[in-house]
Formats: structure tokens, C-alpha cells, sequence
């Protein structure tokens, strides 16, 4: 059965061709594009994945005026019906300001746009979209951003690491985030937003294949749910 | 109507530009500044029947992430 992904554009959106070429890449099958003003989804999708970038400029706070596109309705009953979403960069500000994760992300704590490779600890890798990495496993991903610095108040945090959402942590933190936070999962697993770029780790001549897994992992959860 | 809406960062929220300004602020031999923290203003120009709790809405959903801001919504008539 051939693996259905949606990648979603955003005015703004600079990634989601490399995220369409990394689920073609490891699933096979071209991704189907959904521009954010479309009202409705393609039916039956495996995956749907919201790309970095800078929609709308960032005006207003990053994510916000994304987050309030006609598609983000369809994607917020998507996600309740449990279809997976995976929110890299700008996808995971989105996906923040959609109410769909917790927290929010502020300003670097350096004020400087960072656009590096960054060490990453797999915290928990029972989920759809990390059960490729074992648990504790370190990762090499890019990251480049300026308001990746993960916040949310001590009860929420402790509630989320307490319910085995992180999905990842920076080993080294770069940004300010709160308890090295580099990427969450919602409550009910489904739905995974991360600063890093696991699709700009996919290819060799990327400099590193360490985002390979993620993907092929993904891919296999599903083929066997 | 003219409504003005001042978004802040809660407290205890890190406020990494205003520490930075606060850096600049004391580089400019300005002494004695014990805390900067930026925050924006919304100019909204509204229908004079615009509800209070439309206001309240349009800050909740869209003009403030409650998550990590505060609002106050002013009428300036």
C-alpha cells in the first residue's frame, strides 16, 4: 500500500520541497503538495507534514497568522482523529500556536539566528516518529533558527516529561530552552514538532544521514499499526 | 472606535531583547535601570458596536499567545 503524505505550504514556507523530497526519498511515493489556503485535505493520509521557514514573515509571533489558516482546521481534526502531523521549524511554532503542542518558542536566549548542526539525545523512542533511534541514542541534526527557545511554565513541563513527551533534547542547548527541549510529542503520541531538521539529514552529500531513521522509522510504525 | 492593545510577556518569562536593551541601555552609561521588557501595541480602528467580548476574542485567538503573553485591551474613544 502505497505510504499517502501530505506537505503543507505556507507563504513563507522555504522547506517543504526538501520534506517532500525526503518522504519521496524513503517512502517512494511524492508527497501530495496542500497549499494553507486549500479548505480541505487530500482523504485517507498516512502523514501529514507542516515545513520550516517564515510564514508570514514571522509577523506577529512566529507561527501565529499560520496557525490561523483555513488548513490548520482540517489539520486540528486530523490530529484528533489521530493522523500523525510532524511540525519541523516554523511547522513546530505552528503547531505551537495551533494549540496542538504545548509551550511556545521565543527568541534564541544569544538573540542570534542559529544554522548549525546540533547534538541531539533521543528521549523517547516509542513513538511513531522515533521508533527508528533507540532510546538515549545520540543524533547529529541541522538546525537553523532564530526563536527555537522552547518555553513553557514548570508545571507544564513537568507534566509533559512526566507523560514521556519529550521527544528530544539538545545535548548541548543552544537556544535557552527550557530542560533542553528540542522537541515534543501531544498527549496522545501523534502529533511531533521539533526545532531540528531531520529532512536536511537524509542524504550523504547533506553532510549526515542521522535524519534517515526518523523517516524510515516513521514509515515502518505505520506500515505496522 | 480606537482600541489599543498592549501585549507583554508574563512574569518570569525570559525576555532575551530586553535583556539585551537593558545590556545597551547600562553600555550607555545609563545606571540605576533595574529590569526592560519589550512588549508590542495593536492600533485596532473598530466598529463603535464592537463588543467587549469580541475584543477579548480577538486577543485570546490571535493578537496574544496566552501561553507565554498578557493583554490589556484600552479604548481610546
Amino acid at each position: 500500500m502505497a505510504f499517502r503524505s501530505a506537505v503543507i505550504t505556507f507563504p513563507g514556507s522555504n522547506c517543504d520541497r526538501d520534506m517532500a523530497v525526503a518522504l519521496e526519498q524513503v517512502s517512494g511515493t511524492a508527497p501530495v503538495r496542500v497549499w494553507h489556503g486549500d479548505a480541505q485535505l487530500p482523504d485517507g493520509l498516512d502523514f501529514i507534514a507542516l515545513p520550516g521557514g517564515f510564514s508570514y514573515g514571522d509577523y506577529l509571533r512566529s507561527g501565529a497568522m499560520a496557525a490561523n489558516s483555513p488548513i490548520m482546521r482540517e489539520i486540528v481534526r486530523a490530529a484528533d482523529r489521530g493522523v500523525p502531523v510532524l511540525g519541523v521549524c516554523n511547522g513546530f511554532q505552528v503547531l505551537t500556536e495551533a494549540r496542538l503542542l504545548p509551550g511556545a518558542l521565543m527568541r534564541n536566549a544569544s538573540q542570534h539566528f542559529i544554522c548549525r548542526n546540533a547534538g541531539l539525545t533521543v528521549e523517547n523512542a516509542q513513538s511513531i516518529f522515533t521508533s527508528g533511534y533507540s532510546a538515549g541514542q545520540e543524533i547529529s541534526i541541522p538546525v537553523a533558527h532564530h526563536d527555537g527557545n522552547f518555553f513553557a511554565d514548570e508545571e507544564t513541563l513537568d507534566r509533559i516529561e512526566g507523560e514521556g513527551r519529550v521527544a528530544f533534547r539538545y545535548t548541548d542547548n543552544l537556544n535557552g530552552s527550557r530542560r533542553d527541549i528540542a522537541g515534543v510529542l501531544n498527549k496522545a503520541g501523534n502529533v511531533l514538532g521539533m526545532m531540528p531538521h531531520p529532512e536536511r539529514a537524509v542524504d550523504a552529500a547533506h553532510g549526515g544521514t542521522d535524519g534517515l531513521a526518523f523517516f524510515e522509522g516513521a514509515m515502518k510504525a505505520l506500515a505496522s499499526a | 472606535m480606537k482600541i489599543r492593545v498592549l501585549v507583554s510577556l508574563k512574569p518570569g518569562v525570559l525576555d532575551p531583547q530586553g535583556r539585551a536593551v537593558h545590556h545597551a541601555l547600562e553600555g550607555l552609561g545609563f545606571n540605576g535601570v533595574d529590569d526592560v521588557r519589550i512588549g508590542r501595541t495593536v492600533e485596532l480602528d473598530v466598529a463603535d458596536d464592537t463588543s467587549d467580548a469580541a475584543l477579548t476574542e480577538m486577543c485570546e485567538k490571535l493578537l496574544a499567545n496566552t501561553v507565554i503573553e498578557n493583554y490589556k485591551i484600552e479604548k481610546l474613544g
